[in-house]
C-alpha cells in the first residue's frame, strides 16, 4: 500500500506540493489531472524517490521510502517518466532487459530472460525487438518503455504523462494496456494526465490537485462533474454521458 | 564490421610492426636473430607495440565511458579538460616535486584530471542549453583556460619545450623501462568491463537510474576515475592522442549500438587498430624518419570527425 502523509516540497520558498495526504488503492487505476503547475509531477516524484520531500511521509508498505534499500525498492515500486528521450542507441530488447536489473545486477538468468521475453510479447513487440529505440515511432517507443516496466515486475507503477506526444491511436492502445495490467495482472498504477477525459474512461480513481494541494479525491464519476472540474480548472467543462462514459467537452 | 574481422586485422599488424623500423629484422630472422636484433626486438619493438596497443583501447574506452557518463556524442578526454587538466597537474608536479618518482607525478597528474573533469561534468548540470555541440565546445574552452594556466607557468619556468612534448603524442622514445607504466590502465579496463551494464544505465540519466535501484552517483564517480587514469597514464607515457576517445567510440556505436556489454569490446579493439594503423603509416610515409602519432591521428581523425558531423546533420535534417 501506498500512503502519502502531509507531503511538502518547496522550490525557492515557493511550495509546490503543500501538505499532501493520500491513500492509494491497490489494484486501481488512479489519476493525478490539475492544470499546469498543480505539483502533480512532483507529488509522483516524491512518491518514487526521484525526489527528496521537505517534509512528510512516504509509505509503502508500512515502510518510509527513505528507508527502503533502493534496489529492494526497485522491484515495488518503478516510474517513468515524461522525457524518455533517450540518445542512446539501444535496441528494444535491450531496454527491456534493463526491467530486470534490480533482480539481476545486469547477470541475467534464464528467469530473466523469459521474463523479458513475456514483457516483449505482452506489449506485442516481438516484431520489433531488434530494432534500435530511434529506429521507432514514438507510440513504439512508449510501448518499449512499458515493456521494461513490465519486465521490472513491481507492485506499484507510476507514470508521468504516459500519452505525452502520442495520437489518439497510440493513446488509446497505451490507456488499454494499463487497464490490463490492472486487471489481469494486479497492478496498483498512478498516472499523471492532462486529457480529462482519458482519465474518465480508463482511471478508477481520480486525485485533483490545484497550487500543491489536493482539491478533491474521489472515484472517477465523482470528479468527472461540471462543478468540480469549474473548481479545479477555472472554465466551465459541460459533462455528456456517452455510451456509458462521462465525456467533458471544453473545446469551446 | 564483425569482430574475428577487427582480431584478424590487429593480429596481422601486430606483426608487421615488429618489423618495420630503421633496424632492418625481417621476419625470416626470427629464428636467427643477432643480439643486436634481439635487443632492438626486446628493447624497442615490443614495448612500442604494447603501448601503442594498451594506449589505443585506454583512450577509446575512456572516450566511450565519458560519452556514455555525459549523455553526449561528442565529449571526450580531450573536449571535456581531462587531458588540459591533467597536463597542468604534470607541470605541478615537475615544478613543485622535481624529485617525485613517475608514480608519484602519476598521482598529482591523476588529481588534477579527475577535479578538472568533474569540474567540467558539474559545470554541464548546471548548464540550461544543452546542444549536443555546444557542450563540448564549453569543454574545449575549458580546457583552453587551463592551458593557458599550464602555458604561462611552463613559460616562467623555461618548460615550454616539455610541454609540448606531451601535446604531441609520439611512440618514438618507448623504451623498456619507460612505458610500463601503461600497465597501471588494465585493471581499469577491467573494471570498465565489469560495470559496462552500469556506465549503459547511468547514460540513460538519473531519474531512469535510480528507478532501477542503481547508485547513480557511485557509477558516474567510478566512471571518472577511471577515464581520469588511463588519460593521464598515457598522456605521461605516450602524450595527448587527439581524436581517439571521440571518433572509435562514435564509429561503434554506428554498427553495434550503445549497450556497453556489447560495444565495449569493439570499441577497444578498434582503437588499438586505429592507432597502430596510424603508428605504422606514421613510421612508412618519411622513412626512415617517422610522423609521430599524434599528427597522424589528429589528421585522419580529424577527416572522420567532419564526416560524423555533416553525417549527423544529413541524419537530423
Amino acid at each position: 500500500m501506498i500512503e502519502v502523509k502531509g507531503v511538502s516540497k518547496a522550490y525557492g520558498g515557493k511550495p509546490v506540493v503543500d501538505n499532501v495526504s493520500l491513500t492509494i488503492r491497490e489494484g486501481c487505476v488512479t489519476s493525478f489531472i490539475g492544470p499546469n503547475g498543480a505539483g502533480k509531477s512532483t507529488l509522483l516524484s516524491i512518491i518514487s524517490r526521484l525526489l527528496q520531500k521537505d517534509g512528510g511521509e512516504v509509505l509503502i508498505d508500512g515502510r518510509d521510502v527513505a528507508q527502503w534499500k533502493s534496489t529492494e525498492l526497485a522491484k515495488k515500486i518503478s516510474i517513468l517518466k515524461q522525457s524518455n528521450h533517450v540518445n542512446l542507441r539501444l535496441t528494444v530488447r535491450e531496454l527491456v532487459s534493463f526491467g530486470r536489473f534490480p533482480y539481476s545486477q545486469g547477470k541475467l538468468t534464464k528467469e530473466d530472460w523469459s521474463k523479458v521475453d513475456e514483457a516483449i510479447a505482452y506489449m506485442d513487440l516481438s516484431d520489433l525487438q531488434h530494432k534500435f529505440l530511434d529506429q521507432l515511432s514514438g507510440g513504439q517507443n512508449q510501448r518499449a518503455f512499458i515493456a521494461m516496466v513490465i519486465a521490472q515486475n513491481t507492485d506499484y507503477i507510476l507514470l508521468d504523462e504516459p500519452l505525452n506526444n502520442l495520437d489518439m491511436k497510440h493513446s488509446v492502445q497505451i490507456m488499454k494496456v494499463l487497464r490490463r495490467l490492472t486487471e489481469e495482472l494486479g497492478k496498483t498504477i498512478i498516472i499523471v494526465i492532462h486529457d480529462i477525459n482519458f482519465a474518465s474512461c480508463y482511471s478508477d480513481y481520480i486525485v485533483a490537485l490545484k497550487d500543491g494541494r489536493i482539491v478533491k479525491e474521489g472515484p472517477t464519476e465523482t470528479i468527472i462533474d461540471s462543478a468540480v472540474l469549474q473548481h479545479i480548472y477555472d472554465m466551465d467543462i459541460p459533462i455528456e454521458l456517452i455510451n456509458g462514459n462521462r465525456i467533458g467537452v471544453y473545446f469551446k | 564490421m564483425k569482430l574475428w574481422m577487427l582480431i584478424a586485422a590487429l593480429a596481422i599488424m601486430s606483426v608487421a610492426s615488429l618489423f618495420i623500423g630503421v633496424k632492418d629484422i625481417s621476419p625470416l630472422d626470427l629464428f636467427s636473430m643477432t643480439t643486436e636484433q634481439w635487443q632492438v626486438m626486446n628493447i624497442s619493438r615490443i614495448p612500442r607495440l604494447v603501448s601503442i596497443l594498451i594506449a589505443g583501447v585506454g583512450m577509446s574506452i575512456a572516450g566511450l565511458i565519458m560519452q556514455q557518463l555525459s549523455r553526449n556524442k561528442f565529449v571526450s578526454p580531450t573536449t571535456a579538460g581531462t587531458d588540459d587538466s591533467a597536463k597542468l597537474g604534470i607541470l605541478v608536479a615537475l615544478l613543485l616535486f622535481p624529485a617525485a618518482a613517475t608514480m608519484h607525478k602519476m598521482l598529482i597528474a591523476f588529481a588534477f584530471a579527475l577535479a578538472g573533469t568533474y569540474v567540467f561534468m558539474k559545470f554541464m548540470d548546471r548548464l540550461k542549453f544543452k546542444d549536443t555541440i555546444f557542450i563540448p565546445l564549453v569543454g574545449l574552452m575549458f580546457g583552453n583556460v587551463i592551458n593557458a594556466a599550464t602555458t604561462f607557468f611552463a613559460y616562467k619556468n623555461d618548460m615550454i619545450q616539455s610541454i609540448t612534448s606531451w601535446l604531441q603524442g609520439s611512440f618514438s622514445s618507448v623504451m623498456s623501462g619507460r612505458y610500463e607504466l601503461l600497465y597501471v590502465s588494465l585493471p581499469l579496463l577491467v573494471v570498465a568491463y565489469l560495470y559496462a551494464n552500469k556506465f549503459t544505465i547511468a547514460g540513460m540519466g538519473e531519474e531512469f537510474s535510480v528507478n532501477l535501484g542503481l547508485n547513480h552517483r557511485l557509477v558516474v564517480n567510478i566512471g571518472l576515475v577511471i577515464v581520469a587514469l588511463v588519460s593521464v597514464v598515457v598522456i605521461l607515457t605516450i602524450g595527448t592522442i587527439p581524436f581517439l576517445g571521440l571518433i572509435i567510440p562514435n564509429i561503434v556505436t554506428l554498427y553495434v549500438g550503445d549497450n556497453l556489454r556489447k560495444s565495449l569490446v569493439h570499441t577497444a579493439l578498434l582503437g588499438a587498430a586505429f592507432v597502430l594503423a596510424c603508428d605504422i603509416l606514421g613510421r612508412v610515409i618519411i622513412y626512415p624518419y617517422e610522423v609521430p602519432i599524434g599528427l597522424t591521428v589528429g589528421v585522419i581523425g580529424s577527416v572522420v570527425f567532419l564526416y560524423l558531423l555533416m553525417r549527423r546533420k544529413a541524419y537530423e535534417a
